[in-house]
């Protein structure tokens, strides 16, 4: 079947071409109406905006949460803040996403009134950003575990607290390590954003149901949304195996360069 | 009285295009009807009271009666005893594909009439023509779509209803906050959770929302018509036998005053499966279609 691409430089009014695909974004022509092209942009912006602030959340969060996981369970402090971040995990790992979202959206609000005038995007950031910091957090526990015992054990003979210990000895090493599966939940945060459209935030999702409703060319406009998707998620991909290369520690992590093996 | 009047309409109707089989034997879907002694309904699951499932696989409302009784006289046309009638649910994504491919011979859902669509199938004549309202709580004090100015709207990802307030918001400038549900439920909840003043949709769509929620006291539609639309059904593009045949049975339940009945069957009195009344009045709008039955696409319906 042939495509037909001009419908991204048809207006979002009545279904003119417009004289300039990218009218409204690039200011090309002032007064003329968004092409589905700006429009397509715009959604790709929601996306992306999502995701990152869903990533910024699910970062701070996993890495706590995971880090709780691992203390040593020698005061009652430390056994009650491994009972919370375990709750934390199971809790938000348990539950679907697009279940979350309606909680956060719908649920949560009725109860806790201040939430009511926070925007959506915001509320969908929060439940995206909670449910990957849970699969984040076992990653961080993952890694941590995954030391030698001994990097603690010589981290408390040097005299270090426990706090100093995890700040200067663990985490740097344990990052390190769960690098590669922190990459592929960067890029499952940029596809699971599409649940964003349930709430009303006017993301790819709900341009390619909208936009393909209205001008019946669907298959075109899910081409353009599903190649967008992919863009960003491998952009994400690039972007920390860069992070990664540059943290290598020649030497600790086995890595497929030989020349950086033992 | 009037089992005896109808079957001798189809009596009439039998010997008349007994002689004309041959002038069938052209078309693609009757022949199938023919060979196989079945035909496949296009419905929809929970388009109230329009096509909607009552349970157990079972399929009723307005247009699937109205089809059920087209059927029912091709079958005479094509002088058959029994016709089997499988029902296949649709959704908005895959109805058209369906009917082009030959899946589905006769879709019965509520599918606007618009010269995009008629590129890839046929439509029926109109019975039914939607106008889209704005409904609002009861207590908002919301008359008009001018009082919306920076209020906030719901409406559905999906419909059309989406690019008539764009339309709307330029033509007037009048500036909306829009705020999209994923489905008819759900934009009923943002309306009713408060996250939206107003929901802009088609008025029957409206009207079983209101019906079905915990209060239909607490909500009413309001204002001007925004649009109207004829929702026909939709037929395969290239037999213009079957449209023809679906197009006289069309004509002979409006002239045996069928119409009004049906109307008020579906529309004013309680429904199956929760028995609830939809309570949406016959407009002018559709009353016209009746009167002048047409197969003229949305665009002509909306041009001022």
């Amino acid at each position: 079947m042939s495509l037909d691409l001009g419908v991204f430089c048809k207006n979002t009014l009545d279904g003119e071409v417009v004289d300039h695909c990218f009218s409204a974004l690039f200011g090309l022509a002032q007064n003329s109406d968004p092409s589905y092209l700006d429009w397509l942009m715009k959604a790709w912006g929601w996306t992306l905006a999502v995701a990152a602030l869903s990533l910024m959340i699910a970062f701070i969060l996993g890495a706590v949460m995971g880090t709780l996981r691992t203390l040593p369970a020698t005061s009652f402090l430390n056994r009650w803040l491994i009972r919370i971040s375990t709750a934390w995990v199971e809790l938000f790992r348990n539950i679907p996403i697009l279940v979350q979202v309606f909680l956060w959206y719908h649920v949560i609000p009725s109860f806790v009134l201040p939430l009511k005038s926070l925007p959506s995007y915001w509320l969908v950031s929060i439940a995206l950003g909670f449910f990957t910091s849970a699969r984040i957090a076992e990653q961080v526990r993952a890694g941590i575990q995954s030391l030698p015992s001994g990097q603690t054990a010589a981290a408390t003979a040097l005299g270090l607290t426990t706090l100093q210990s995890y700040r200067y000895v663990i985490l740097p090493m344990a990052l390190r390590i769960v690098m590669p599966p922190l990459t592929s939940e960067c890029m499952n945060l940029i596809k699971n954003s599409s649940v964003a459209f349930a709430v009303s935030v006017p993301e790819l999702t709900l341009f390619a149901m909208q936009a393909q409703e209205e001008t019946s060319k669907g298959v075109e406009i899910y081409l353009a949304v599903t190649l967008l998707y992919a863009l960003s998620a491998f952009a994400v991909n690039r972007v920390m195996t860069l992070i990664e290369k540059r943290n290598r520690i020649p030497g600790f992590i086995v890595s497929n360069d030989a020349s950086l093996a033992h | 009285m009037k089992y005896k009047k109808l079957s001798l309409n189809y009596l009439i109707a039998t010997t008349l295009f007994l002689g004309a089989t041959s002038v069938f034997a052209v078309s693609a879907t009757m022949d199938k009807m023919k060979s196989t002694g079945a035909i496949t309904m296009g419905v929809r699951e929970s388009s109230i009271p329009m096509s909607y499932t009552i349970g157990d696989s079972r399929f009723d409302g307005y247009h699937v009666e109205v089809c059920r009784m087209i059927l029912a006289d091709v079958k005479d046309k094509l002088s058959m005893s029994t016709l089997r009638i499988n029902y296949q649910p649709v959704t908005s994504q895959n109805r058209v594909p369906l009917v082009q491919n030959g899946t589905v011979d006769i879709e019965c859902g509520t599918t606007t009439n618009n010269t995009a669509r008629a590129k890839d199938v046929g439509f029926a004549n109109t019975l039914y023509v939607e106008e889209v309202r704005i409904a609002v709580k009861a207590n908002s004090g919301i008359t008009s779509i001018a009082q919306l100015a920076g209020k906030k709207v719901a409406t559905t990802t999906g419909t059309t209803s989406v690019q008539l307030l764009r339309k709307h918001e330029k033509a007037n400038g009048v500036n909306f906050d829009e705020v999209f549900g994923k489905d008819h439920a759900d934009s009923f909840l943002l309306l009713e959770s408060g996250r939206a003043d107003a929901f802009v949709m088609d008025g029957s769509i409206l009207a079983g929302n209101i019906a079905n929620s915990k209060n239909p006291k607490d909500y009413k539609i309001v204002g001007e018509v925004l649009a109207t639309e004829p929702i026909a059904i939709m037929v395969p593009k290239n037999d213009p036998e079957f449209k023809a045949a679906v197009n006289a049975a069309i004509a002979k339940i409006v002239a045996n005053g069928n119409m009004p009945k049906l109307w008020n069957k579906w529309f004013l009195a309680p429904i199956p499966p929760k028995n609830i009344v939809v309570g949406l009045e016959l407009s002018p709008a559709t009353k016209n279609a009746w009167a002048n039955l047409n197969d003229k696409p949305a665009e002509d319906y909306n041009k001022k």
